[in-house]
């Protein structure tokens, strides 16, 4: 590798390199001024992942880095956007709420930035080994950010679990590579396609296929890799369910469609069924498990299995149109998760309790029209009602599939949106129909403008709409 | 004709009215009577701008009218809107039958009377936009759409098992649309547009229209409804509030019927004829055995919603007949309905609201003291019963009459339910109407205020008029379903055509 190349490298990564060197300088800061540094430690790294969105919207850089290692495209672009605004969104939904959820330390924006920054080169690894060590960068930090509030039994048995289940899932991921690159030869995505399109595909490299399908559908939480999803989300603390529910998520499914379609594209009708299978089953349990849960953060949990095995489905398809449409519902999917846990976080009775079960909504139409209305258009557009963004991404999904034949994929996808339906009616019913309780506190302003920025998407997506999807049909067509 | 888009106009009008709702305040009288009045001038405004899509309306074009297109979501599908003889006059009957909703719930809304009325005017938006749309994905938004604010309005205004009623309406209809959403999906994979005006041109193949077929019925059956996926209807009518009863009956049934004719019998004819049998038999039975379903009855607005059913009954009848009689009469038969059912639930709403209850057995002898109440109620359970003169005449008629062309059996079981029809709605009126004025709490009611008679003497006129002079309706109607009919019975011949052919 000549300086050239490594000087090429280094500016087609800017972005990744200013989290890195932002999240060392925050560790300084914030080891140096001490205890007290939290608030100031995050608002600098909400400022450097600002920074680093900045400059992927306004820098056009594309094409393969550090020896095929790394590829800046147009899909990767897209995705980091929409991971970075997740990030950002999550940490500043955390300022607020800090202190009592001992989130007031500085290691966790720090910890937050370290993840982020495994998310970015997640997005756009292009190689087996760097998709790795990304995953591994990303989860490190999530496992301990997880379990950050130390105090309490929930948060650090959910950190535990986490840990373990996502230790075994590497375990997988890396087992499933190491047979990829055993019948390929290869570890660079163009290079396993290039090989398994010049021979007729091993029964080993099939093995290997599945354990790396299964190690990536553990960290999107698809069925049946599911387990760790509600524990998870039920015992860390909102604002770190927040940052899991959007971001990570984005950077997965994006990880996930990328290696698919390139890696593994001459082996299509292996994948296919395998994605299908895990579609099927997420969107099934994510319905019926659902309808039980009283806690509001579970329930979001179960949700966002069955929204993962919706995004899979345009996946399955392995079309451009399935691609885009895959991208478009991780947007529409995270703006409207995150919108959710601004609300849940402004839960808080008048005596500052946190409260998160369903029942605890009881009659919010009366005591907080604002918020009752923009919980409701996010539970309708959750789902997939339309005129609301959750029906568009539903529907651009559910074209690539009937397009790909998988009609019993699409009409079990469809009834199950059904039942799914019936709890998100559920948290609606209890705001609007019941009786109102106890008030809540007033929100935070953070929080407020959080919702209401969401409930604002999801309303008026039907005008926009067009000009994201159309964003996400460009940045799928250079997957292909 | 100029070029303003008028269908928009009408269609978001009533969004305009939200939109001002949101700035009154909730509390005290004022608030009140300011909610009211914004309310009721936009319903009504409405009411007047939609009337010139009629005069604007040329009879002698059979297609696609005042049509307005943009590029929308930047993905085939488009932002289409057109009226023609089969959807103008559903416009009509949603923009008309909103003032009578707000004038209903002038004093029976208690609670959160703005949210109640900005819900009305929103789904008004949505119905006026499902007749509207000439895209089908915008026809399903709007389609879908309408759930949200009529699943609120049973659920917050309604009765004592709202919570059952407004579940088991949503995820009932729910259930069927998600079906023919998939059905739209095949038909834009299969004929590369969402374009209504596209698709009726385009030749579905035979084998591909069964499926299209099934899964446009499995929507279109249930929000009829049809027997046997009717069991949603009598619950939400029971729970309802009377305007949420008004608009159900009146328009939101009309939706499955304007679905059938436009996509049913319009795109898939072949699969139309091969199914038409089936929904010949639904509809006898949905007659007979809803007929005497409601003859059992003792809640009055149980036994109208029972009735609903067995009209739709005669409309998919019709609709399956698939002639020019058949076809019109149901049309017909669908906006009498709207007129009749909905005058027949606000004619509950009124006992309801002085005495609170819907039992049958609670009520008897009202003609001594409310005199005007009984002529009004005479009035529409004739025309429920489709005594001629009435507008319930004419759409039952021609309905037998296209039916009689197609199928003698069907015909003759079907004319039985109009004796039945006669049986219940008479034994209704009789028991709430005659008989000796003796339960004490009756006694003292008052009869019409000038409100009620607002709302039920100018329903009475267009009962009458449209019964004794239904011209106006079947000048407009007659082209676009002429051109429906012929289109329909040639893709039949081509197809037989085939047939012999191959052989």
């Amino acid at each position: 590798m000549t300086a050239d190349t490594i000087l090429a490298s280094l500016h087609l990564s800017i972005p990744e390199l200013i989290l890195a060197v932002g999240a060392l300088a925050l560790l300084m800061i914030g080891v140096f001024s001490g205890e007290r540094s939290g608030p100031t430690v995050t608002g600098l790294a909400i400022a450097v992942l600002a920074v680093a969105g900045l400059w992927i919207i306004f820098v056009p850089g594309e094409g393969l880095a550090y020896g095929g290692a790394y590829l800046a495209d147009g899909f990767s672009r897209f995705m980091k956007i929409v991971a970075l605004v997740g990030s950002i969104v999550a940490m500043f939904m955390s300022m607020g709420q800090a202190r009592e959820q001992q989130l007031d330390r500085f290691e966790f924006p720090v910890l937050l930035l370290l993840a982020t920054l495994g998310i970015l080169l997640m997005i756009s690894a292009h190689d087996l080994i760097s998709l790795y060590l990304s995953l591994e960068l990303q989860s490190l930090a999530l496992y301990v950010v997880a379990a950050i509030n130390r105090d309490s039994l929930k948060s650090t048995e959910a950190g535990l679990k986490y840990f373990v289940l996502g230790a075994l899932s590497s375990g997988m991921l890396l087992y499933g590579m190491s047979l990829v690159y055993g019948f390929t030869g290869h570890t660079t995505f163009d290079a396993i396609a290039t090989a398994l399109s010049a021979e007729t595909r091993s029964l080993g490299l099939v093995f290997g296929l599945v354990f790396v399908l299964a190690g990536l559908a553990f960290k999107i939480s698809a069925v049946p890799f599911h387990m760790w999803t509600p524990d998870v989300y039920e015992g860390a603390p909102t604002p770190v369910t927040a940052f899991f529910a959007g971001a990570p998520k984005v950077a997965a499914m994006a990880i996930l469609t990328r290696i698919v379609v390139t890696a593994f594209h001459p082996v299509l009708a292996d994948w296919q069924q395998i994605i299908v299978f895990i579609s099927i089953a997420s969107m099934v349990l994510g319905a019926f498990a659902a309808i039980g849960q009283r806690n509001f953060k579970r329930l979001m949990a179960y949700s966002s299995i069955g929204h993962m095995g919706y995004a899979l489905v345009g996946l399955a398809a392995g079309t451009k149109t399935g691609v885009s449409g895959v991208m478009l519902y991780m947007v529409i999917y995270m703006v409207m998760t995150l919108g959710v846990f601004a609300i849940i976080m402004a839960m808080r009775r008048k005596d500052g309790r946190q409260v998160e079960t369903i029942e605890d909504l009881a009659g919010l139409s009366a005591t907080n029209p604002f918020m009752a209305v923009v919980l409701t258009a996010l539970m309708f557009s959750l789902a997939g009602i339309p005129p609301l963004a959750g029906f568009f991404g539903k529907y651009f999904v559910f074209v690539a599939a009937i397009q790909a034949h998988l009609y019993a994929l699409a009409v079990i996808g469809v009834l199950s949106s059904v039942v799914g339906a019936y709890y998100y009616l559920r948290v609606i019913k209890v705001m609007w129909f019941d009786e109102a309780k106890d008030e809540f506190t007033r929100t935070a302003g953070s929080l407020r403008l959080v919702f209401g920025l969401s409930g604002l998407f999801v309303i008026t997506y039907v005008f926009f709409g067009g000009a994201i999807g159309g964003a996400a049909d460009l940045a799928a067509a250079t997957l292909f | 004709m100029t070029d303003w888009p008028i269908l928009s106009t009408v269609t978001f009008l009533p969004l305009v009215g939200v939109l001002l709702l949101l700035f009154t305040r909730d509390d005290g009288p004022n608030g009140r009577r300011n909610i009211l009045n914004i309310s009721l001038a936009t319903t009504v405004f409405t009411f007047i701008v939609s009337l010139f899509v009629w005069i604007w309306f040329d009879n002698a074009n059979p297609g696609f009218q005042m049509v307005e297109k943009h590029e929308w979501l930047t993905s085939g599908i488009s932002y289409h809107m057109g009226v023609d003889g089969i959807s103008m006059l559903f416009v009509i009957l949603s923009t008309f039958l909103m003032p009578f909703c707000v004038l209903a719930s002038w004093l029976s809304v208690e609670k959160r009377l703005k949210d109640y009325m900005i819900a009305f005017l929103v789904l008004e938006t949505m119905m006026i936009g499902v007749f509207v749309s000439l895209d089908i994905v915008l026809f399903y938004v709007f389609f879908e759409a309408g759930l949200i604010p009529m699943f609120l309005i049973i659920g917050v205004w309604g009765g004592k098992d709202r919570v059952y009623a407004s579940y088991k309406f949503f995820l009932y209809t729910l259930l069927g649309s998600v079906l023919m959403l998939l059905a739209i999906m095949a038909m834009y994979w299969q004929a590369g547009s969402t374009d209504i005006t596209t698709l009726l041109a385009y030749k579905f193949p035979p084998q591909m229209q069964t499926w299209l077929w099934l899964a446009f019925f499995a929507s279109f059956a249930v929000k009829m409804p049809m027997w046997p996926v009717h069991t949603w209807l009598p619950d939400a009518h029971v729970q309802a509030p009377t305007a949420g009863s008004v608009i159900l009956a009146g328009v939101l049934l009309k939706l499955g019927g304007y679905g059938l004719i436009r996509f049913s019998l319009g795109m898939f004819p072949n699969a139309s004829e091969y199914f038409a049998p089936l929904v010949f038999a639904l509809s006898v039975i949905a007659i007979i055995y809803t007929s005497l379903v409601a003859l059992m009855q003792e809640d009055i607005k149980k036994l109208i919603a029972y009735s609903s059913v067995a009209h739709m009954g005669y409309v998919t009848m019709g609709i399956f007949a698939a002639n020019q009689q058949g076809v019109q009469g149901a049309i017909f038969q669908m906006l009498s309905h709207g007129i009749v059912s909905g005058a027949l639930f606000l004619c509950v709403g009124v006992i309801y609201d002085r005495t609170h209850t819907r039992e049958i057995a609670a009520y008897g002898g009202l003609v001594n003291n409310m005199p005007k109440y009984a002529v009004a109620m005479m009035v529409f359970t004739m025309a429920n019963v489709g005594l001629p003169g009435t507008s319930g005449f004419i759409g039952e008629f021609l309905t037998l009459i296209g039916v009689f062309r197609a199928n003698t059996w069907v015909a003759l079981f079907a004319a039985t339910g109009v004796i039945l029809s006669a049986a219940y709605a008479l034994w209704l009126y009789r028991r709430v109407i005659f008989g000796a004025l003796e339960k004490e709490n009756l006694k003292k009611l008052l009869d019409l205020s000038p409100r009620e008679q607002l709302i039920l003497y100018p329903l009475i006129a267009l009962t009458i008029l449209f019964g004794v002079y239904p011209a106006p309706i079947f000048d407009a109607t007659a082209a676009s379903v002429d051109l429906l009919v012929n289109n329909y019975t040639a893709a039949l011949h081509a197809a037989q055509n085939v047939a012999l052919s191959m052989n």
